[in-house]
């Protein structure tokens, strides 16, 4: 279901993107509503299911994660029969933080945090290259993140 | 600054659930709500907490279509990045851009409404950008996990 936002639903979005962190009554002063109409709007951005949640954001780097890799997975073609073990089991490494399914080169996209690069060669010996009927992998390492902050709303 | 275990404790709850208030968050990491709030306190300040977001769902706002773009760019360009860095910071439907070591230089994913949004876009857009030597796509069919959970 696709749903329908006025100017102010995405005002009120795009001051959320900015800083997921503000109450009601300050998204209210951001887009110019009272308290009570700003949070009847956000309620029902939640309920229509555009906003989906919240979460915290945190610096990986002072926590001591100073490494993202992405890799790209190709399945064994004998392994295609095995793709809900490959799901199951690359969703319970908590170093993967994204696992998608794509149409493309690879079959699988993931994103992995580490400590160091050692910690991504253990993880990648121990838990990637171990995953049921994993074939290609490749890895490209991040070095920096270039998005502008804009949002597309 | 020096993390420790109760920290850590906290910033776990924190990723389960961003909505937790000082005094819930105090209850279950088994503590008063002080120091808890004291704690807290001290993680933003430190940065290690920089802030909260919102998880929007784009597909229900009528983006259906996300394209990872995988680009190498034409090394010989000195400035080959940063021009092709600033162009692309201008679409609107580029909502990611990073630079990678690797077989890849730069990855983009790129939102559309649909594959013929997609295909203008590309057509016009990205394939405008300067510097590229080569472009392969992946196109995302379904999320098997997708979070921003650090394993702390």
């Amino acid at each position: 279901m696709i749903v329908d936002l006025d100017d102010i639903d995405r005002k009120i979005l795009r001051a959320l993107q900015n800083d997921g962190g503000l109450n009601a009554k300050e998204v209210g002063e951001v887009v110019g509503l009272s308290q009570p109409s700003a949070w009847r709007r956000i309620k029902k951005l939640e309920e229509v299911g555009v906003i989906r949640g919240r979460s915290i954001i945190l610096d990986r780097e002072k926590l001591g994660f100073d490494v993202v890799v992405y890799l790209g997975i190709k399945l064994l073609a004998k392994g295609r029969g095995s793709i809900d073990d490959f799901e199951r089991a690359v969703s319970a490494i908590p170093e993967v933080q994204l696992a998608q399914y794509v149409l493309g080169v690879y079959d699988y996209r993931l994103k992995v945090v580490a400590r160091d690069l050692s910690d991504f060669e253990r993880i990648l010996r121990r838990r990637i290259m171990t995953l049921p009927s994993v074939g290609n992998v490749e890895s490209n390492i991040l070095l920096s993140d270039d998005t502008s902050g804009e949002a597309l709303i | 600054m020096q993390i420790d275990d109760i920290d850590r404790k906290l910033l776990r709850h924190l990723q389960d659930d961003a909505t937790l208030s000082v005094a819930e968050l105090a209850e279950l990491a088994g503590m008063s709500a002080g120091p808890c709030w004291r704690r807290l306190e001290k993680l933003e300040k430190s940065g290690v907490i920089k802030g909260r977001k919102i998880d929007i769902d784009y597909r229900a706002l009528g983006y259906g279509v996300l394209v990872f773009l995988r680009i190498t760019l034409d090394k010989t360009r000195s400035n080959a990045f940063d021009e092709f860095i600033r162009e692309a910071r201008k679409l609107p439907e580029v909502v990611a851009i990073q630079t990678l070591l690797g077989r890849v230089d730069i990855r983009m994913d790129v939102r559309a409404r649909d594959l013929n949004h997609y295909h203008e876009i590309y057509k016009a857009r990205v394939l405008a950008l300067p510097h590229i030597n080569e472009i392969e796509a992946l196109m995302l069919v379904s999320e098997v996990k997708n979070t921003e959970r650090l394993p702390i």
